[in-house]
């Protein structure tokens, strides 16, 4: 049967335009932004007969493309950065950005702590920094196409270099801040060195009522002996579809702890790839998920175990009001070399009322056979019991149900090491469930 | 145990590499024409001395099947088949409806008693007690060569035939039915087993009957360059119970062979349908030569309040197995089932699974799958299990290991779980292991060799699903088991 070539939607037309007229005003070589959205349109914007996509159709919730953001004045960000809120009270060196650029002036980048080296990536990228051959350095993020728009399209961002143990939290703060609907692809480069420590905060906010269009992306690549604590908070407005791609490969013998926390966004997609390049590493990607209303959020994470001895743990969970959708998709691979791993991944959704749904597709490809791996998935609602149990000790139901809510979402959060943040990300929690009550 | 015992017997009497269902027997036959196209199906339909509707329905199914592409997403890599190289037609010649067993070519009979099927009533009724007897329809490439105990099963009310004469004898039934649970469109394979079926067998069950014994197929590929497409077609009526036995070999062949079947359950109020495989056909060689192609649609409608589907199989053959015995649960309470055990050797390649489907209120569902990877095999498990908005108080539990032996196999699990219903309760658990050294340790310091250790082992991983196959499918379920497995410890 002959290929059909299929018509591109308004949106694929729109995006490439776009790319037409940016690709020589964005920073940088043009080749490798064409390459990559080369490979974006040979199979164009993922829809549901796309298995990795299956349950958030791109091309139905993305019908226009908004503006790409400019850069902001001064004035603009500084307003901006006032009224962001999320993880506002932790201590920690503030790296921010409006509308997906570096606010170059509220860093001073000759003071950081000791090892710590950043590079506004748009001037790298200008200038052609030896680091940026390290970007992509996750296949499975190369192949994605969400991760390839982001690298046509990226406009700003900063490369951080960690050497030694940094003991001052890096806050990574995104707010998109324009009136009306923009679009931002920001991507983040960390390079942790060989017996490295550093907590890494991200925080993602904007405006309510306006549908922006982040799309931005963070690697990491952790040496030997690494120990990375990352934190990650979704705040954005109420509107906004916001894409966004963690890429890792850790070396061995390192702790990786990454933790996603999704409050915000009409659609939301975190996808995590994560590579254990190294032996004896420890991973722990958690995922704490809020969604009310008709909100749609979708986490999705393939772990590849591309070295023995190595322990991975995986656990979402998903609250589901109203009618809200929750997504997770979650693959563990472990090829014929990696012996002795240790995986277990674990989704759980609670449907709070009526008319919400809850996909849940978690995957093992294993092909070591010395290997431990298991994977579980629930879903369902607050047990009758529990219930029954707090009510007959005086709690109204609505309170009797925060509760328990709290309880269930507090098992991904309390790995998270950092106090300030961690009593943060609960502050959250608890910030949702009064709104519902 | 003495089931265990007989288990390592049956390994150390077997060489590697050797299926034991591999003879081939010389028997003429008259085929159609080599391809496939619409004088064929009415080659086809014309044997089977079709009226005209049936034909209809398979020239309708033909076309769409042209249009249609055959799937790619399971994770089995094979060299394409060509279509219009297979022989769709292929029945032993002098079969022109035998009335009584005398008249079936004696070379076909020879060949059930070689596989142990036994078709001669007499002797059962001699043998066992009344309670084990169980009714068999063989199927010998494209048609039915014998049914047996049809009389006494007509006794009971009970239809039990090949669906070549239920088409002529019970047209209303069958037309009511046939393809309400497997639409003709449902799937490439579907289609174009709906456009080709040769034969299988069809089953009525009146209301309120329960069967008075088991029902069984013997299915066998004999052919060369031949296909097997069958169709089976169960109907429990209301409160209703039946026992259904399936199973299948192949001789042993350098051409990778075709089987594209299409099981159709339906249960109404209160009825129980119980379907059980033991799916051998020839696996191939290692290298991986030969071997069946093993493409089936099976599916189960719970149609009625409180009806009851259970699948449960045990996969130890065929090159490549493309397989979801899948229920929906239609009916306010009723139940799905599902139970297998998927072994891989050698080259083989496994997607299997089931489907869960939630429609009515407070339906339950249960699925186990024990898949067993051991050689150059790929094991995958890709199920589905999904709760509608109505399907208040649906609930599953679905539990799927994989045991992997040996290092260059593969062992994968595809899991679905789409609630769409807060009042639905899922829960799914997977886990992947090798068989534990202190298991073994535990085993072997206690006098079992090796292989012996494991094949305990193995026995007990399988044990949930085996308990739930019928008496006498659960031995031959054991050793096949322990033959598929032979050569991959060491």
């Amino acid at each position: 049967m002959a290929d059909v070539t299929l018509m591109k939607t308004p949106a694929e037309t729109a995006l490439a335009q776009a790319f037409e007229s940016a690709k020589t005003l964005l920073p940088g070589n043009v080749e490798s932004r064409s390459q990559a959205f080369e490979l974006f349109t040979q199979r164009g914007l993922p829809h549901r007969r796309v298995e990795e996509f299956k349950y958030t159709d791109l091309r139905a919730v993305l019908r226009d493309i908004a503006p790409f953001a400019s850069a902001p004045s001064a004035d603009e960000a500084k307003a901006a950065l006032q009224a962001a809120q999320a993880l506002a009270g932790v201590e920690a060196l503030q790296v921010p950005f409006v509308n997906g650029h570096f606010v170059r002036n509220a860093v001073d980048l000759g003071a950081l702590p000791e090892g710590v080296e950043i590079v506004p990536l748009a001037e790298a990228l200008a200038s052609g920094h030896d680091w940026l051959a390290r970007l992509s350095p996750v296949k499975w993020a190369s192949e994605n196409p969400v991760y390839q728009l982001n690298t046509s399209f990226m406009a700003d961002g900063v490369m951080i270099r960690i050497a030694g143990t940094v003991d001052t939290p890096i806050h990574l703060r995104f707010v998109t801040a324009a009136a009306s609907a923009v679009a931002t692809a920001t991507r983040i480069l960390v390079l942790v060195e060989e017996g490295a420590s550093v907590t890494l905060l991200e925080t993602h906010e904007s405006t309510d009522g306006a549908n922006h269009q982040p799309n931005d992306v963070v690697e990491i690549i952790a040496g030997d002996r690494t120990n990375v604590q990352h934190v990650r908070v979704n705040a954005e407005g109420d509107k906004a579809l916001a894409l966004s791609t963690l890429a890792l490969k850790v070396g061995g013998e390192a702790l990786f702890n990454s933790i996603n926390v999704v409050a915000g966004s009409a659609t939301s997609r975190h996808q995590v790839f994560a590579v254990l390049a190294g032996e004896n590493t420890n991973l722990r990607v958690n995922g704490a998920t809020m969604l009310k209303g008709s909100q749609h959020g979708d986490s999705t994470l393939v772990v590849e175990h591309a070295a023995p001895y190595c322990e991975s743990r995986e656990l979402f969970k998903t609250v589901i009001d109203n009618e809200a959708t929750g997504v997770f998709q979650g693959k563990i691979i472990v090829p014929h070399h990696a012996q002795k791993t240790d995986g277990r991944m674990m989704s759980a959704a609670l449907l709070l009322e009526e008319g919400g749904s809850m996909n849940n597709k978690p995957e093992l490809e294993i092909f070591a056979d010395d290997v431990q791996c298991a994977h579980g998935a629930t879903c369902g609602q607050l047990d009758e019991d529990l219930l029954f149990y707090l009510m007959a000790r005086g709690l109204p139901k609505k309170e009797a149900e925060s509760l328990l809510v709290q309880a269930f979402l507090g098992e991904a959060v309390e790995f998270v090491e950092n106090e300030g943040a961690r009593e943060a990300l609960i502050g959250t929690v608890e910030g949702w469930l009064k709104a519902r009550a | 145990m003495p089931a265990v015992q007989e288990t390592i017997d049956q390994v150390r009497s077997i060489d590697v590499d050797q299926y034991k269902y591999g003879f081939e027997t010389e028997v003429e036959m008259e085929k159609s024409p080599r391809g496939l196209s619409e004088d064929v199906i009415r080659f086809i339909s014309a044997k089977k001395g079709e009226p005209e509707w049936m034909l209809q329905w398979r020239l309708d199914a033909y076309k769409r099947w042209l249009t249609m592409k055959e799937p790619a997403w399971a994770r089995v890599s094979y060299d394409k088949v060509d279509y219009n190289d297979i022989y769709y037609y292929a029945a032993p010649k002098k079969n022109q409806a035998p009335k009584s067993l005398d008249e079936v070519d004696p070379e076909i009979l020879k060949t059930y008693e070689k596989l142990g099927i036994p078709l001669r009533e007499q002797e059962i009724l001699a043998g066992v007690e009344p309670e084990r007897r169980v009714a068999v329809d063989a199927v010998f490439d494209s048609v039915s060569v014998a049914t047996t105990f049809k009389e006494e099963l007509s006794k009971a009310g009970v239809i039990f035939m090949p669906i070549s004469e239920a088409i002529r004898e019970y047209p209303d039934l069958v037309r009511q039915y046939m393809g309400s649970v497997v639409p003709v469109t449902d799937n490439f394979f579907a289609t174009l087993n709906s456009a080709v079926f040769t034969d299988g067998s069809f089953v009525y069950i009146p209301p309120g009957v329960r069967c008075p014994m088991e029902l069984s197929t013997y299915f066998r590929i004999n052919e060369k360059n031949t296909g097997q497409f069958e169709r089976t077609l169960i109907i429990a009526d209301k409160g209703s119970y039946v026992s259904y036995l399936e199973g299948c070999t192949a001789p042993k062949r350098d051409e990778n062979q075709l089987h594209a079947a299409v099981v159709e359950l339906v249960a109404l109020d209160d009825a129980e349908i119980k379907y059980s495989t033991v799916q051998n056909w020839y696996p191939g060689d290692a290298e991986g030569r030969g071997g069946i192609y093993n493409f089936v649609t099976k599916r189960g409608d719970c149609r009625g309040k409180n009806s009851v589907i259970t699948w449960t199989q045990v996969e130890t053959g065929s090159a490549i197995t493309w397989k979801y015995p899948s229920c929906i649960l239609r009916g306010d309470g009723s139940r799905g089932e599902f139970y297998s055990i998927a072994v891989s050797n050698g080259m083989q390649q496994v997607d299997s699974g089931t489907k869960m489907i939630h429609l009515g209120k407070n339906t339950t569902s249960r699925i186990i799958s024990k898949g067993i990877a051991a050689g150059k095999s790929e094991n995958t498990y890709r199920g589905l299990v999904s709760a509608h908005r109505k399907a208040t108080g649906a609930r599953n539990f679905t539990n799927c290991d994989s045991l992997l032996i040996g290092n260059q196999c593969g062992a994968h699990t595809v899991p679905y779980i789409e609630s769409k219903n807060a009042t639905a309760v899922f829960e799914h658990e997977a886990t992947t292991s090798k068989i534990s050294e202190d298991q073994m340790f535990y085993c072997q310091q206690r006098g079992l060799s090796e292989e012996e250790a494991t094949a305990l082992i193995v026995n007990g991983f399988v044990k949930d699903v085996l308990q739930q196959l019928p008496m006498e499918f659960a031995v031959e379920a054991q050793k096949l088991i322990s033959i598929s497995l032979e050569g991959s410890v060491g």
